[in-house]
Order: C-alpha cells, then sequence, then structure tokens
C-alpha cells in the first residue's frame, strides 16, 4: 500500500493471492507503479503499467542486469549502503569470483561435488550465517564475530577487496544486452524497468519485490531471492514501509509450520538441529568457534536450553545438559525427497502424511507412488480420499494396468481429520502474524484434529514402552505430556499448547518476551520467535480490533512473531542518527528527549538503544552491535550483499541454466548450477541439455502455475462442486506459433511428453503467451496448471509427474519451474477413445 | 388477468414505480419468508480462512450444531471482508458429503477398504511406530558418535495444520527419534 513501485516476479499475485492484491491496487491508486515480469500474461499483468515476459529460469541474469545498471549509474542508496550493508567490508584477498574461474567460486571440490567456503569470509573475522547452512557441509571456516572483533573495512568503497567492488566485478557483463540474449527481454524494455525502479527508490521513496515459488522452484532458488535482496539493499529499500522483498505463500500455516518447525534440519525457531559430528556437549554446539555470535543468535543458548525445558520438562537438567542429548542427530540430507528415495529403496518402511498430497503435489509423481507401493504402513490423515491414499486402487499405474492392487504390500490407515472450523488453534500468515480460530462446531464422527491425534498417539505409545524400561525409550518416555483435555472426545486443549510455545518462567508464569529467556534452565519456552504469544496469560493470536479502530499497521489484530513487530529490520527506517530518511517515509524516529524510538510498530532491538550506542568491552548477542546497525540477526548487524557462508552454492548469486534447458549458459562455461542436488539413477531419467545429443527431442520450456479456483494438489478444491465447476479439467496453455508448429486445435487434446512421463490435456491456444528470442533461437513456453489427479469431481492428470527430481542444494526444493518437453496433439497412447 | 400474470416481475416493473427493478418488483412472496442465514445463526465463530497463507479474516455462522455460512470478515486489517474464491467455498470444504467421516483400513494387498473403529487404529498404528522404530533404531554412526534415531519411519505434511498441531506432532517425532518429518515449505 505504501510502495511507490510494486515488482511481481515469479508470481501471478492477482489470481493467487487475489486478497492481498487488493493492497497493491491501493498503492496504484496513490500514484504507485505495477510491473509484472513473468512468463505468462495473466491477471496480474492485465493489471500491471508494464508487463515483461522473460523466458522461465533466467530470473538471476534478469536481477543481475537491474544490480549492473544500479551500480554503474550510481543509481544505489549510498548513505544506507554504506552504513547498512558489507558494501566496505573486505573479503578475503583468496577468493576468486565467477569471472575468474569461469561459472564457478573459489574453494570447488569436484570429488565431493561442494564448495569449501574458508576463502569467502571476511577479512580479519570470519562469520556465522543468521540462517542457512549451518551445519553441513562441515562448518569448516565457518566462525563467528566475537564481541569486539571488527573485521577490515574500506568506506571509500575503493579497495579492490571490498565487497563493491567485488559486486561491480562479479555483475559486470550483466548489461542490457546479455539480459535480452538471455531472457529474450528486449534492452528498451528491460531499461524502462530499471529507470523507474530506480526512480522508486531512495529516501523519499520505496520499492518492493513480491514473489512466490516461480522463485523458488528451481535449482538455483535461494540464490532468487539473495539477488533481490543485494538489490533491494542497493537501493535502501530493506526495514522501510513500502519496501522489502514479500514471500506470498500458498498454504493457511505453511508459515508456522517452518517457523514451529516440521522440517528435518531446523528446530523451532530456526534453531539449527545438531548432525552426528557436531558437539556432544551443550555449550560447545552453540558456541562452535569458543565465542559467542554478535547479534540476537548470539543468545542461541538461551533459545535452545528454553526449547529443551519445553520438550523435557523436569528431566532436563544442567546435570544432563538439559538433555541435549535426548535430541536424534543427523548426517546429512534427510528431506522430504530422499525420503521418498528411501521409501522405493526400502529403508524408509512406515509414512505419515497429514494434510498434504505427493502423490499430487510434489515432483515426479510416479517416483512417489512407487514409494508409496513399497512401504510396510502408510497413515493418510485428509478431508478426503485423496490420491496418496488410493494409490493403491487408482492411480494412473494401476489404471493402465501395470501394477494390480494384489501386488501392492502397503497397510494403508486413513483417517478423518478436523476442519478448521472443527478445533481451536493458530495459522501464522505469509507476513509472520499468528492469526487464531475459533472451534465453531465439533467434528463429526470419527475426525479428530492433529492435536488430538499426536497426543493419544503418544500417549499410547508412552504407555506402551513405559513397561520395558531402555535408555532408548528415555526421550519419548520423559517429554512433558500433561494438556487439559476437553469435551467428549477428551480433545487436548490447544491455547495450553500455544502457551507452553510461547513459554513460561520458572514459577509457571507466562514470559512477556524472548528478551526474559535465560540459558540456565529458568525458562521454558517451545518457540523462541514465538516468545510472547501468550504474554500476560493472554491468547495475543486470537485479538480481533478491528482494523478501523486502531492505525494502519493495526498491531492488536493477531500477533506477529517476534515480538509483535510488523517491518522486521526496521531500524533501516531512519538513517544513522536515529532521524527518518524523509517525512514521507517515517516510521520510526529515535526521540533524544524521551531516550527511546516511537513510531507505529515495535522496534527491532531495545526500544531504549540509542543512535550513538557503542558496545562495551565484553558485550555479546545484540549488545554486541552498535547502535546503527539495523540487521540484528546478522553477526556484525549488516545486510549482507555478499554472503560470506551459509550458502552451499556461492556467495553471490550467479546466471546458471536449469538443469533442463534449450540454450547454452551465455555467461559461463558451466552450465547449470554445480552445487545442485542430482540424483542420477535409472527411474530418474534427466533431458540431454543444449547440444547434446537427443536435446532437440524436448524443444520447449515448461513450467508450473496455480489457478485462482483451485489448490495445489487440489486436496481441499477438486473434491468441491462449485470450485470444480469453475476449473474443471486440466489444460495447457500454447502460443498461437507453438499451436500452428506442433498442429495444436484450441480446445482439442495435447500430449506433453518427457522422459518421466506423458501427459494429456485441453489445449488453449492463447497469446497471453508469446515466443521469445533468446540467443538467436526461438523459444517456445508451455504453461501447465498442475492440480489435478485421478480422484476428486474433476479429474485429469498431474503435471508435477513430467518433472524429475533435481533439487536447490541450500533447501532441498525441485526444479519445476523451468524444464524441457515436447508437445504432441492428440491424446496420449494408452488413453482408451471417450 | 389472471393472479399469476400480475405478479409477473416484468409486468409489475413496467405497471408500478419500479422502472429500473431494483425496488419492490425484484421481491417476491418467498422473499417475504425467506431470511439469511447470517441472521438466524445461534453462534458466530471467528475464524482464518483455510486455504493460501494471506489469512483472511473469517465468520463461521452456526445453527443448531451445523455450520450454516462462512462469510469474510470486515474487521480483518488484512481482508476486509473479502474471500477469494476458494475462501468464499469453505462451507462447502466443511460440509461436502464427500468428507471423510470413518476410518478407512486398507490391509496388505487388499482390493478394497475395510471399516475399522478409530480405536483399533490408533492402537495398531501405535504398534507399527513401535516395531518399525524398533527394527530400524540407530543407536550410533559407524565412528561410534551418537544418533539416537530411526530412518525406518517418515513424515509429511504441516502447511494445512495449526502451529499447535506442528508443535505437538514435532515434539512426539523428535522424542521417538524420527528426523525425517517434513512439510509443504520443501515444495
Amino acid at each position: 500500500m505504501n510502495s511507490d513501485c510494486v515488482v511481481v516476479m515469479g508470481s501471478n499475485m492477482a489470481e493467487c493471492h487475489p486478497v492481498a492484491f487488493q493492497w497493491v491496487v491501493e498503492s496504484q491508486k496513490r500514484g504507485g507503479k505495477l510491473v509484472h515480469v513473468d512468463p505468462r500474461f495473466t491477471r496480474t499483468s492485465a493489471l500491471a503499467d508494464l508487463h515483461i515476459p522473460l523466458r522461465a529460469g533466467s530470473d538471476i541474469a534478469f536481477l543481475g542486469g537491474l544490480i549492473h545498471y544500479v551500480l554503474e549509474n550510481h543509481r544505489y542508496f549510498r548513505d544506507y549502503m554504506v552504513n547498512y550493508t558489507n558494501a566496505a567490508t573486505i573479503i578475503d584477498e583468496h577468493f576468486l569470483d565467477t569471472e575468474d574461474l569461469d561459472g564457478f567460486f573459489s574453494g570447488w571440490n569436484q570429488d565431493q561435488g561442494m564448495y569449501e567456503n574458508r576463502t569467502w569470509q571476511y577479512r580479519g573475522g570470519s562469520v556465522w550465517a543468521a540462517a542457512g547452512q549451518r551445519t553441513a557441509p562441515p562448518p569448516q571456516g565457518e566462525g563467528v564475530v566475537v564481541a569486539g572483533e571488527v573485521p577490515f573495512e574500506d568506506p571509500s568503497l575503493e579497495d579492490p577487496h571490498c565487497v563493491f567492488q567485488l559486486l561491480r566485478r562479479h555483475f559486470s557483463r550483466y548489461t542490457e544486452e546479455m539480459v535480452e540474449r538471455t531472457c529474450g527481454v528486449p534492452a528498451a524494455q528491460f531499461r524502462r524497468l530499471a529507470e523507474l525502479i530506480c526512480d522508486s527508490s531512495g529516501p523519499e521513496r520505496t520499492t518492493c519485490f513480491v514473489y512466490a515459488v516461480g522463485w523458488t522452484q528451481h535449482t538455483v532458488g535461494v540464490q532468487y531471492i539473495r539477488t533481490a535482496a543485494i538489490l533491494q539493499l542497493l537501493l535502501g529499500n530493506m526495514g522501510r514501509p513500502g519496501g522489502g522483498i514479500l514471500a506470498l505463500r500458498g498454504h493457511a500455516n505453511i508459515q508456522g509450520a517452518t517457523d514451529i518447525a516440521t522440517l528435518f534440519d531446523v528446530l523451532p525457531g530456526y534453531l539449527p538441529m545438531p548432525m552426528a559430528q557436531d558437539a556432544t556437549d551443550l555449550d560447545g554446539f552453540c558456541r562452535p568457534h569458543g565465542g559467542a555470535a554478535g547479534g540476537y543468535w548470539g543468545n542461541l543458548k538461551a533459545y535452545l536450553v528454553s526449547l529443551l525445558k519445553a520438550y523435557w520438562g523436569d528431566a532436563a537438567t544442567a546435570d544432563n545438559q538439559f538433555a541435549f542429548n535426548y535430541l536424534p542427530r543427523l548426517t546429512g540430507d534427510h528431506s522430504t525427497y530422499q525420503s521418498t528415495l528411501g521409501m522405493v529403496d526400502g529403508t524408509v518402511k512406515g509414512f505419515f502424511v497429514l494434510g498434504e498430497n505427493p502423490a499430487v503435489g510434489s515432483a515426479h509423481g510416479t517416483l512417489h507412488r512407487r514409494g508409496l507401493r513399497n512401504l510396510d504402513w502408510l497413515v493418510v490423515r485428509d478431508l478426503y480420499e485423496i490420491e496418496t491414499a488410493s494409490f493403491w486402487r487408482d492411480s494412473p499405474e494401476v489404471a493402465a494396468g501395470e501394477v494390480r492392487s494384489e501386488e501392492i504390500g502397503t497397510e494403508v490407515f486413513l483417517l478423518p481429520a478436523a476442519a478448521h472450523t472443527e478445533k481451536d488453534g493458530s495459522f501464522t500468515n505469509t507476513q509472520r502474524l499468528l492469526q487464531w480460530h475459533e472451534r465453531a462446531v465439533d467434528p463429526a464422527g470419527d475426525r479428530r484434529s492433529e492435536l488430538w491425534f499426536a497426543y493419544w498417539l503418544g500417549r499410547r505409545i508412552r504407555e506402551k514402552l513405559e513397561r520395558r524400561r531402555l535408555d532408548r525409550d528415555r526421550p519419548i518416555l520423559d517429554l512433558t505430556w500433561d494438556y487439559p483435555l476437553e469435551g467428549e472426545q477428551q480433545e487436548p486443549r490447544a491455547e495450553a499448547v500455544l502457551r507452553e510455545i510461547s513459554g513460561v518462567a520458572a514459577d509457571g508464569s507466562p514470559l512477556p518476551g524472548l528478551g526474559a529467556l535465560r540459558d540456565d534452565g529458568s525458562t521454558s519456552s517451545g518457540t523462541w520467535i514465538y516468545c510472547g504469544a501468550f504474554a500476560g496469560g493472554q491468547n495475543q493470536a486470537a485479538r480481533r480490533r478491528p482494523h478501523w479502530e486502531q492505525s494502519w499497521v493495526a498491531p492488536e489484530w493477531g500477533w506477529a512473531w517476534p515480538m509483535n513487530r510488523r517491518v522486521l529490520y526496521n531500524r533501516a527506517s531512519a538513517d544513522p542518527s536515529g532521524q527518518p530518511w524523509s517525512e514521507r517515509k517515517r516510521y520510526l524516529a529515535w526521540d533524544p528527549e524521551l531516550g527511546r524510538w516511537t513510531g507505529p510498530d515495535v522496534p527491532d532491538f531495545p526500544v531504549d538503544r540509542a543512535p550513538t550506542y557503542q558496545p562495551p568491552p565484553g558485550a555479546s548477542a545484540e549488545n554486541s552491535l552498535p547502535g546503527d546497525r539495523p540487521f540484528v540477526m546478522q553477526a556484525d548487524g549488516r545486510g549482507w550483499l555478499f554472503a560470506p557462508s551459509g550458502l552451499l552454492d556461492g556467495p553471490l548469486p550467479t546466471h546458471y541454466e536449469p538443469q533442463e534447458s534449450p540454450t547454452h549458459n551465455p555467461l559461463y562455461e558451466q552450465e547449470a548450477n554445480p552445487a545442485r542436488q542430482l540424483f542420477r539413477r535409472p527411474d530418474n531419467p534427466y533431458h540431454p541439455t543444449a547440444g547434446e545429443e537427443g536435446a532437440d527431442r524436448f524443444p520447449f520450456v515448461m513450467t508450473t502455475y496455480r489457478l485462482t479456483e483451485h489448490h495445489t494438489a487440489g486436496g481441499m478444491s477438486r473434491f468441491l462442486a462449485r470450485l470444480s465447476q469453475l476449473q474443471p479439467e486440466m489444460f495447457c496453455e500454447v502460443s498461437p506459433e507453438l499451436a500452428e508448429l506442433r498442429q495444436l486445435r484450441h480446445g482439442g487434446w495435447a500430449t506433453i511428453v518427457t522422459e518421466r512421463a506423458s501427459i494429456e490435456a485441453r489445449v488453449l491456444v492463447t497469446a497471453r503467451l508469446t515466443p521469445l528470442r533468446v540467443q538467436g533461437q526461438q523459444v517456445h513456453q508451455v504453461g501447465l496448471p498442475y492440480h489435478w489427479g485421478s480422484r476428486g469431481l474433476v479429474r485429469g492428470d498431474s503435471a508435477n509427474d513430467l518433472f524429475p527430481l533435481v533439487l536447490d542444494p541450500n533447501v532441498h526444493i525441485q526444479e519445476v519451474k523451468a524444464a524441457t518437453c515436447d508437445v504432441r496433439p492428440g491424446r496420449r497412447a494408452d488413453q482408451a477413445p471417450s | 388477468m389472471p393472479f399469476e400474470a400480475r405478479r409477473w416481475p416484468v409486468w409489475r416493473q413496467v405497471t408500478g414505480r419500479d422502472l429500473l427493478g431494483l425496488g419492490g418488483t425484484s421481491t417476491s412472496n418467498l422473499t417475504e419468508v425467506r431470511t439469511a442465514r447470517t441472521a438466524s445463526a445461534d453462534r458466530v465463530a471467528p475464524s482464518i480462512c483455510p486455504y493460501c497463507a494471506v489469512g483472511c479474516g473469517q465468520l463461521v455462522y452456526v445453527r443448531q450444531g451445523e455450520v450454516t455460512q462462512i462469510e469474510g470478515d470486515p474487521a480483518s486489517p488484512l481482508s476486509r471482508g473479502r474471500l477469494c474464491p476458494k475462501g468464499a467455498a469453505s462451507r462447502e470444504l466443511v460440509n461436502s458429503p464427500l468428507r471423510e467421516l470413518k476410518v478407512k483400513y486398507r490391509r496388505p494387498h487388499g482390493t478394497s477398504w475395510e471399516e475399522i473403529s478409530l480405536d483399533s487404529a490408533m492402537e495398531m498404528i501405535a504398534d507399527r511406530v513401535i516395531a518399525t522404530r524398533d527394527a530400524t533404531f540407530e543407536e550410533v554412526d559407524q565412528q561410534g558418535r551418537p544418533l539416537r534415531r530411526t530412518m525406518g519411519i517418515a513424515s509429511l505434511g504441516g502447511a494445512t495444520i495449526d502451529n499447535e498441531e506442528n508443535y505437538l506432532w514435532r515434539k512426539l517425532m523428535v522424542g521417538l527419534g524420527v528426523v525425517q518429518v517434513e512439510n509443504q515449505a520443501r515444495i
């Protein structure tokens, strides 16, 4: 709403997040501009001031072009950049760039297929990443900025090893001509956008970027977002009203599930899961190099001990290191695609699926269904009988006669779940806001909440294990597992769980916030970033003061983590002296008379932390950062243009081609991200890349997307009559040129073919897709919604079946936004005429 | 003229004082006797849309223990009362006759679902977890370092369920030593 320019890229916001899009329209009414950069022309494009179609998979080249434009035309926000980012920091002189090594950074180990990041470090002090890979690979060279340790800097930005100069050199060839060749975007159009973004940034104005899975589902997905982060830091658009990089997430509680955390590599609040090679003593784990990190991560031990107390209560004592060694250990990537391969290979035998539908929603569905067929037992909890529960009787493989039900040995339990109207609980939305939903009615029949299921399954297992007195069972038997039960169904009280998540002091009183957490076992908090969600014994997430009764920031609606803060890193909304950069963009400001920060939001640091604060000797954690360092989670308090640690595929984003691409990488000899996760096995074939023999069999680029009327893998929409009527059939979008080339008729059938699968779809011939000129050749793109499966009121083939498993190395997310395919007229061969 | 024809809206629009058809002519006898489901509810529960992560406010109208209507909540500073087609369809999501009501069980190599009680299902699942965990438990790695885990069990899902549910589920999994716990954020 406060943005002067909104750039939507990697998202079709108007159709996939329509209600949030009203705020983009509001910003336009106030004179703001909207730009949509996307392979397809959609309803978002229709309302945009500028739509730029680009080749799927080329976004880093595009954004890198913008960085190049900003740097070479001196359009950066110099005061912001010099003070608030690591532009002036000097990097180890042994660092070598992709410009030096033709697509590799220094430290590449060809045998292991991974980087060793010692040469990426700051000169004079190594740093610990605030997020990302702290554990795998082994943290060689990864350290912490110990309080008082000051890396070398050159505020004049002239030192050839300072980040600013490294950045200039790294992006020196990302010119508008290169953007045109790589992305298929005409240089004049690109320049128009670059000027618009620069004109809409600075002390008086702000630009924001909005993305969704169009940026994440790539083998360089994390680096897509890093590229945007660099651009936004150069332009001074972080931590300010109307700025930022906003992720539009697709599920009601995908943010909360990430935070709290049903992910293998993090414990609640992004605390790292210990690896086998990590220290087994708590202090050694929290201070791997003998010193505490600067910034809030310096309190890691307080956060972790509070979690261990929440998990194990009285069984977590100072004598047993608060049960730190009750935590199981990791030995590598244990993400969901590895589990799938484990099922296929027979190592994973039991599988729980809670409100997800991987048989349709995950890449390479064929492989997933093969894994499901090889399990001993499967528990599916859902509202409807989804494909993941019914694979043994109506999957495409069974329908085609490749497998018979009798041959499948998997024991399947389908347990009906309670809906959101049938249970109390909180969702965390895409902007970190916890909102409570109340139970309106009791669930009927065998329907139960996951809270009920987790509690009662745990209780049964504990009762069975209690008798046998095995050491391995101590962690499960010692868990605190006392929750008040309510009603006929004996439902655990959700507010009691939220209270545990938020945290209590030794006397049982609710904690006011994360500043109260201690590392001596006197506090307990299940998720440190959620500490304070139950402050004062009140369910803060349930607050619903109408927006017309409060400021535009609406701090009394729900509760945002951390500390009910609505804009992160909001110290950056003021200049180093604490005054607003401009009246127009006023947010937080230092009041010297009151000796505190004032404004409509909760400051991202102690409210009385003066802009002139200098850490005294021996200060730790947040107190080790001077009063003009806004990025309080970073060890040096600065926004990282250059990431010395935390990423497995380089300290700077680099354009790499997708695993499957119709063209060569125009910038480097190295085609794709060298650190990407590949699974070379017969059941996961990859297409030849450009220039290799057979590449011409799959000449087109395909990309997947969502429709307004359906939800992800369809489990919550294909069973609903109205939504099914609105979008009844799987289709593919092709341009008139491609339709002519492949003899496709609008409304007729097409078969989309890859080495993994062939699927059929109705043909939608539309000028919304346009062929692009990329390196002198014409590239056609095919758009595929991915909602359909073998069940529901409307049925169709699943687009995800077409894709291989190939992942981003940092976050193990699959590349389904760009791969190659062929398109043929007519239905697939095994489809009986109907 | 027969009575029915005189009730014909176009006739009433032309002969009455409602040329634009926005007044009394757009009503019928049914209009008089019908009331909105929002008016007849005996309870309204504040709620949040279960689809995407925008988090639009919902008001769930309940009458005699049944959800009769779900509307956007105008008080929400995020959504200001609006819902998209999916959010607007959420009454059908929770009330659909296609929703599962009873536990379904498919035995190994079976060709159809069987009905079993929720209690038996819970008992069987608890037994399966313990057996698989015991058969695959890893106390230490090859170098003797503690692992304290099982790689024989995996879990997927979490983005469609509540924070409290994710928290409790992960807590249980950590206690059991199940490390392969994942959700939709990975896709």
